[in-house]
């Protein structure tokens, strides 16, 4: 397995310090004096900073791999703590490049950080990725898994991926030339909202920091050149079971991008690739994709009701049934005392609702997506007056009652 | 046989991760798999019939996609199948 990093560098000295900081590496001998200069050597690229980043970022500085880049265009918030442990709370508000870069120093302040505070697009994704030695995916959204899988076959980088669902992670090795890529594994992404999301998301907090330091494990053999990669198989990791599988995986000979005859020869809009409305530049890109509903009197038919409208229709006594369609852990959670009915069991459920088929009925969810599936349900099942809150009970906790918690 | 469920699909399984279900053929084996779990039948198939693109399936190790018999491989109770969904997950969702 030869070494990702280009070997026509020379590679840099150790000092002392970084001799006594970096010992137990050398002494062993698959690492030694060579591959801590080749760590240091190195060049990798983390794309998000969030659970799978974090890990994997923190490891990489501390293993003495010389320069980290940092992809990531978003904000720490309080709920980013219970898993992306490169952010604390003392910086909760900043961006997470300074936020992921504080941490970084901190732990080994010779290691060079790069950030790009943006969000990785077509546009900017071959310059951005085109000085690093390896790319280490670790993103939350289809587009940008695309993205940066194409971005590296175009490059011939190698890419450490690591993805995660509730309990269950994938880890693999794309982008070789010998191996498969993402789209041999995945020629298409799912269509949105068939795959579950957020609505039934959350994630173990642990889980990503297991995969993000597979990805990191990974990406250290790769600069090393040592041990066998996941090249051509594919990790699966159940955290519940406990239970570690690889498949292995093929090139597919058909593969658009790495196949013999590729038909993606540059980078393609992966927001249409993925079915989706492109993301904005603020917020998180799940959001994003499933965006709540903002703003327009009526989407699909169904009126959008304002969390502060709701509140006057309240006030007045008015004859309006606010639904809750969230789940009943959410309920727990926080909730408005409104009746509950999930989202995914409101076809089978109408009939519970019979006395209200031509009463005003507002539905609301945790922001406003689903709730608008909920809606679109209830007025296809013969409901005459339903609308959609907002913003969600998000939105209430904002500008209504703020002594509500937002989760 | 066994088929493994993924987390995101275990929510039509009534949550098991591996469901035992007859067949000869992993065709077969699918067809009664949705025969049992009706609601998995959109998030497996397309209208038209055909696994969907974004699902892999392994019987033991291989991909089916790569097995000589493809779907219509000979399947017995001693093996295993395997649904690889498509995952993105690098952060929890927000929605």
């Amino acid at each position: 397995m030869p070494t990702a990093i280009e070997e026509t560098v020379e590679l840099p000295k150790l000092s002392n310090d970084e001799i006594a900081r970096y010992s137990r590496h050398l002494i062993l001998p698959e690492v030694g004096m060579e591959g801590q200069q080749k760590l240091k050597a190195a060049k990798v690229l983390c794309v998000g900073t969030g659970g799978l980043g974090a890990p994997l970022a923190l490891y990489l500085a501390a293993a003495g791999v010389g320069t980290i880049g940092l992809v990531d265009f978003d904000t720490v918030d309080a709920s980013n703590l219970q898993r992306q442990i490169i952010h604390s709370t003392a910086t909760v508000g900043k961006l997470k490049v300074d936020s992921a870069e504080i941490m970084l120093k901190g732990l080994n302040p010779t290691v060079k950080v790069i950030k790009h505070n943006t969000m990785l697009t077509s546009a900017n994704a071959l310059e951005i990725l085109k000085d690093y030695d390896v790319i280490a995916d670790g993103t939350d959204n289809f587009q940008t898994r695309y993205l940066v899988n194409d971005a590296c076959v175009l490059l011939n980088k190698p890419n450490a991926y690591g993805s995660i669902f509730r309990f269950e992670g994938q880890a693999s090795v794309f982008g070789t030339k010998e191996g498969p890529c993402y789209r041999c594994l995945y020629p298409e992404p799912p269509p949105p909202g068939l795959v579950p999301s957020c609505a039934e998301g959350g994630v173990l907090g642990i889980l990503p920091g297991l995969v993000g330091v597979i990805q990191a494990t990974e990406t250290i053999k790769l600069i090393l050149g040592i041990g066998e990669p996941l090249i051509g198989r594919l990790l699966l990791v159940d955290a519940l079971g406990m239970s570690f599988r690889t498949l292995k995986l093929r090139k597919n000979p058909e593969c658009p991008v790495c196949g013999p005859n590729p038909t993606v020869t540059e980078l393609i809009d992966y927001d249409q690739f993925c079915g989706i409305t492109p993301p904005s530049e603020v917020g998180p890109l799940e959001v994003a994709r499933d965006k709540a509903v903002t703003d327009l009197p009526v989407v699909d038919g169904i009126p959008q009701i304002s969390v502060q409208e709701l509140k006057r229709k309240l006030d007045a006594k008015e004859d309006v049934f606010v639904l809750d369609v969230r789940e009943p852990h959410e309920y727990k959670i926080v909730n408005l005392g409104a009746p509950l009915i999930p989202v995914g069991e409101i076809a089978l459920r109408t009939a519970e609702l019979a006395d209200k088929k031509d009463s005003e009925i507002v539905v609301h969810c945790k922001s406003g997506a689903r709730s608008q599936r909920a809606a679109l349900a209830l007025k296809q099942a013969g409901f005459t007056n339903v609308s959609n809150l907002t913003g969600g009970i998000l939105a209430w906790a904002d500008k209504i009652d703020p002594s509500l918690p937002k989760y | 046989m066994n088929i493994h469920i993924p987390t995101p699909l275990r929510a039509y399984t009534g949550g098991l991760e591996t469901v035992s279900v007859a067949g000869t053929t992993v065709s077969s084996v699918f067809q009664q798999l949705t025969v049992q779990y009706p609601e998995l039948k959109p998030h497996l198939f397309t209208p038209e019939g055909k696994l969907r693109s974004f699902v892999n399936v392994y019987l033991n190790d291989d991909d089916i996609r790569y097995l000589p018999n493809k779907e219509e491989t000979a399947a017995n109770d001693s093996d295993e199948l395997t649904i690889i969904p498509s995952i993105a997950g690098g952060t929890s969702c927000r929605l």
